[in-house]
């Protein structure tokens, strides 16, 4: 691990400048994680009074269950429509912002400001703009379309409402990332494939999107990460989940199953199944990072 | 720009144009909800023009009290949260600076394993250890206190990542200099190092306040007490009770205010937003 040539020589200092972040890791990560762990190999009874051994029933049972393999399908869909969706958005508006001179910086402070939105306001905004007696869009739904709109009935408007708060959340950080990313690239490259004869849509495909390649991955791994858990908040403050289990994504099945089901154990293990995998997705987005210092 | 395309630069204007709309289009509508009163919404649908009732929601729902599931004043949760996200955001930053400096100054045992705990903390978001990570707050009798509100949100990955990167930039020979002028490491710390890091902390300081303003699921568990409420958790207490009697005027009041502050950082200091979310994902 990279240290300086100049070190200093005192031999307790630097464990007392750790002990904070370390006593705070041990106390509130670590052992509550090693709690999990151990939590999700037994099975407590239905008062609490006695707690057996069930060795990895737990995760078999889960592997059984409907609602687990429901929440497992709402969750890849619920994942994959908002970091398309938010990917999508946000690269159109900022190749758009790309091209500005003179209005850039205005258009990128109207646009960034989301971000500093918490989840679950997000999901209160279009909660209250999508209530289906009073709400904005379902009175134009139904006007123009003839659709009913009803979000706790209908398990796919539902689904619609969580996704279009995620995505509207998450826009401003892609496009900042994607802006940087576009501006990054060498104006020379686009010149020279334009003097080549090259189009606008021509030098996307062959010159842009290549070289934003490494933002797009970044973008893609931190996004999935996002709606895996950030979107809690979202989910909580909207659809609790419902209806009839359609929002019901994993991160939020965990606190549903510990904290209102009681059922610790099999929350235990989807604990332990969803540590495992933030783990690989920091690790990928890691070994990412390295490659890209040593690009 | 690479050539001169009118019709192209039109067509940019108006996909920014509606992106803007878009992005402005549910806080106007919550904007203009709050400035109604609730009888405005019997009628079946959202006024879509603002009207003059504004000061009277932000005053009833600051001064709290409206009906039974607002008796919290609005102000103490805004107080609230304005602790939870100050303490927060100076924590982590506190503890990540002091370990950050532990792991590039020094060479100990356990160096590395220190670095990994560290490093773990990253993996393992709150949501996902709900359960047991209550269990331990209210073993330690933690529940309704700013202590539980924040010292478990304050151990940072991403931040000691930050200023590590940041010290292994500053060069030996400042190191080296200081050591013959007779500076011990605490010393070199304060009148070098945290100097030379004043614009990263900063700008990691705008981004940590956000995270912790924001926070909602932390805040809910642990905060029974109405006097601990925070603003971002209290509106989903409000919104809960609405089915009802929905006063829409004051929760869109509600949510107004639980934005602004953080909006009001990323708008007026935004150059040191940019550079610290850029900076914090590296």
């Amino acid at each position: 691990m990279q240290t300086k040539r100049t070190i200093f020589g005192n031999k307790g200092l630097p464990y007392l400048l750790l002990a904070p972040q370390l006593a705070i890791t041990a106390v509130f990560f670590l052992w509550p994680a090693g709690q999990a762990v151990h939590q999700s190999f037994l099975r407590e009874d239905a008062f609490g009074l006695s707690t057996t051994f069930v060795g990895l029933r737990n995760y078999r049972a889960l592997m059984d269950n409907s609602e687990y393999l429901n929440a497992l399908q709402v969750t890849v869909v619920f994942s994959i429509a908002t970091v398309v969706l938010s990917l999508g958005l946000a690269l159109i508006l900022a190749l758009a912002v790309d091209r500005m001179l003179r209005s850039a910086a205005a258009y990128t402070t109207l646009l960034i400001w989301p971000y500093a939105v918490a989840p679950a306001v997000a999901g209160i905004l279009w909660w209250f703009i999508f209530n289906p007696s009073i709400g904005i869009l379902p009175f134009v739904l139904e006007q123009t379309l003839g659709r009913d709109w009803n979000h706790n009935l209908s398990g796919q408007d539902a689904m619609i409402l969580v996704v279009i708060a995620a995505v509207w959340k998450q826009i401003s950080y892609n496009f900042l990332f994607f802006l940087a990313g576009l501006q990054s690239i060498p104006a020379s490259l686009r010149e020279a494939a334009a003097i080549d004869g090259a189009g606008p849509v021509k030098r996307f495909w062959t010159i842009t999107l290549p070289l934003l390649s490494p933002t797009t991955f970044f973008l893609l791994v931190v996004n999935v990460v996002y709606t895996l858990f950030d979107t809690f908040a979202i989910i909580d403050a909207t659809t609790g989940g419902g209806p009839a289990q359609a929002t019901n994504i994993l991160v939020y099945k965990v606190y549903d199953d510990g904290f209102v089901g009681l059922n610790l154990g099999s929350s235990a293990a989807q604990s332990v199944i969803l540590m495992l995998i933030v783990m690989m997705l920091t690790f990928i987005q890691f070994r990412y990072v390295e490659r890209k210092v040593t690009y | 720009m690479v050539e001169n395309q009118r019709g192209l630069d039109i067509f940019a204007h108006v996909v920014l144009l509606l992106g803007v709309a878009t992005v402005a289009f549910p806080v106007y509508i919550a904007f203009v909800a709050s400035t109604h009163t609730s009888t405005a919404f019997v009628s079946g649908t959202i006024p879509l023009l603002p009207s003059t009732h504004a000061p009277a929601s932000y005053g009833d729902v600051l001064a709290g009290g409206v009906a039974a599931q607002m008796s919290v004043p609005i102000s103490l949760m805004l107080f609230n949260s304005m602790v939870m996200a100050l303490l927060i955001a100076a924590g982590k930053i506190v503890i990540s600076v002091l370990s950050a400096f532990a792991i590039v100054y020094f060479r100990f045992p356990f160096r590395v394993l220190g670095f990994w705990i560290i490093f773990i903390t990253l993996m393992l978001p709150v949501e996902v250890r709900i359960v047991p990570t209550f269990a331990v707050i209210a073993d330690l009798g933690l529940l309704n206190s700013y202590a539980g509100l924040t010292v478990p949100l304050m151990a940072s990955a991403t931040a000691t990542f930050l200023f590590r990167q940041v010290f292994l930039t500053i060069p030996d020979e400042l190191t080296e200099a200081a050591r013959i002028d007779g500076a011990g490491p605490m010393k070199f710390f304060r009148d070098i190092l945290l100097p030379l890091s004043q614009t990263n902390i900063a700008a990691l300081f705008v981004i940590l306040f956000i995270y912790g303003w924001n926070q909602y699921l932390w805040p809910l568990l642990i905060t029974t007490d109405s006097g601990y409420y925070t603003i971002v958790a209290g509106i989903k207490r409000m919104a809960d009770v609405v089915e009802s009697e929905p006063l829409w005027n004051y929760i869109m009041a509600v949510t107004v205010l639980a934005m602004l502050p953080p909006v009001a950082v990323v708008i007026f200091m935004q150059r040191l937003f940019v550079k610290g979310l850029v900076d914090s994902e590296k």
